[in-house]
C-alpha cells in the first residue's frame, strides 16, 4: 500500500481527491448543487403559482426601497468575503480578519433588517395566512433567511478560530469552503430580490 | 496541488464586480418602476438583469471562472434539471389542457 494512504493526516489540504480539488471544496459543492435544486423548487413553484393565478402587486404591500439596501448590504457582505479570502491568501492575516469582522457585520445587518421587515409586514396583517402571495413570500424568504443565519454562525465560528491563529497563508480551507457558501446565498438573494420583490 | 497552487490565478478585480452588481441592482429598480405595457416586458428585464449579476457572483466570487472544468460541469447540470424543472411548470400552466 503506498505510503501516503497509511499516514492520513486530517489538517494536511494535500490530502486530496482523485478530482485535484480538496475534499471540503468538494463537498462543499455538491452540497450547493443541492441547495440550487432545493431553491429551484421553490422559485420554479413561485413562479408557476404567480402567473397561473390572481397576483397582488407586491411593490404595493413590500417596501422596495428597505429591501433594495438590504440587497445592497448583502451584495457588500459577499465583497468583504473575498477581499478576506484575498488578504489571507496574501499572508496579511490582520486585513484578513478586518474583512472577516465586516462579513459579520454585513450577515447580522441583513438578518435584523429582514426581522424589522417581517415585524412591519405581520404588523399590517400581511402573514402567511392572508393569501397564496403571503404564504409564498414567508416561505421562500424564510428559507433563504435561515440560510444567512447558519452563515452567520459558521463566520462568527471562522473568525473567532482566525483570531486564535487556526488559519494561516498555507491553511484557510475553510474559510474559502465558506466563502462559496456565503456568495451562493448571496445569488440567490439577487434572484429572489427579483422575483419575488421587483415583479 | 496546494491552496497555494489552486489560488494561483489572475485574482480578479472584485471592485469592479461589485460596482457592476451595485449597478445592475439600481437598473433592475429603475426597470421596476417605470410603467410597463405588459408584465412580460417588465419580468423579462428584470430576470435577464437579475441572472447578469447571478452569473458574475457565481464566475467572479465563487470563483467558478478559475476552478476545474469539473466544477463547472456538476453546477451546470443543476442548474439545467432546475431549468428542465421551471419550464416543465411553466408550459403545464401556459399550454392549453386537453
Amino acid at each position: 500500500m503506498h505510503e501516503a494512504a497509511l499516514t492520513f493526516d486530517p489538517h494536511a489540504e494535500e490530502d486530496r481527491t482523485s478530482t485535484g480539488i480538496p475534499h471540503d471544496k468538494m463537498g462543499m459543492w455538491v452540497f450547493l448543487c443541492s441547495e440550487v435544486m432545493f431553491f429551484t423548487g421553490l422559485i420554479g413553484s413561485y413562479i408557476v403559482l404567480r402567473f397561473g393565478s390572481k397576483w397582488p402587486d407586491p411593490k404595493q404591500t413590500l417596501n422596495i426601497w428597505l429591501t433594495a439596501g438590504n440587497t445592497f448590504i448583502l451584495i457588500c457582505s459577499s465583497v468583504t468575503m473575498v477581499k478576506a479570502l484575498e488578504w489571507i491568501q496574501r499572508g496579511n492575516i490582520a486585513k484578513a480578519k478586518l474583512f472577516m469582522c465586516l462579513t459579520l457585520l454585513g450577515g447580522s445587518i441583513f438578518l435584523s433588517v429582514q426581522v424589522y421587515e417581517y415585524r412591519h409586514l405581520l404588523h399590517e396583517g400581511f402573514n402567511p395566512h392572508v393569501s397564496l402571495f403571503g404564504s409564498t413570500f414567508y416561505t421562500m424568504t424564510g428559507f433563504h433567511g435561515f440560510h444567512v443565519f447558519c452563515g452567520v454562525v459558521c463566520i462568527a465560528w471562522c473568525t473567532g478560530k482566525l483570531f486564535l491563529g487556526k488559519y494561516t497563508q498555507q491553511h484557510h480551507l475553510g474559510i474559502e469552503t465558506l466563502g462559496l457558501y456565503w456568495h451562493f446565498v448571496d445569488l440567490v438573494w439577487i434572484l429572489l430580490f427579483a422575483i419575488v420583490y421587483l415583479i | 496541488m496546494t491552496t497555494e497552487e489552486h489560488a494561483e490565478h489572475a485574482v480578479p478585480n472584485y471592485m469592479a464586480i461589485f460596482w457592476w452588481l451595485l449597478g445592475l441592482t439600481i437598473a433592475e429598480i429603475a426597470w421596476a418602476i417605470i410603467p410597463h405595457h405588459s408584465e412580460l416586458v417588465l419580468a423579462s428585464g428584470i430576470v435577464a438583469l437579475a441572472i447578469v449579476k447571478a452569473v458574475l457572483v457565481a464566475l467572479y466570487f465563487m470563483h467558478l471562472k478559475f476552478e476545474r472544468k469539473t466544477m463547472g460541469v456538476l453546477f451546470a447540470s443543476t442548474l439545467i434539471l432546475g431549468m428542465i424543472l421551471v419550464s416543465v411548470g411553466i408550459a403545464e400552466q401556459v399550454l392549453p389542457r386537453p
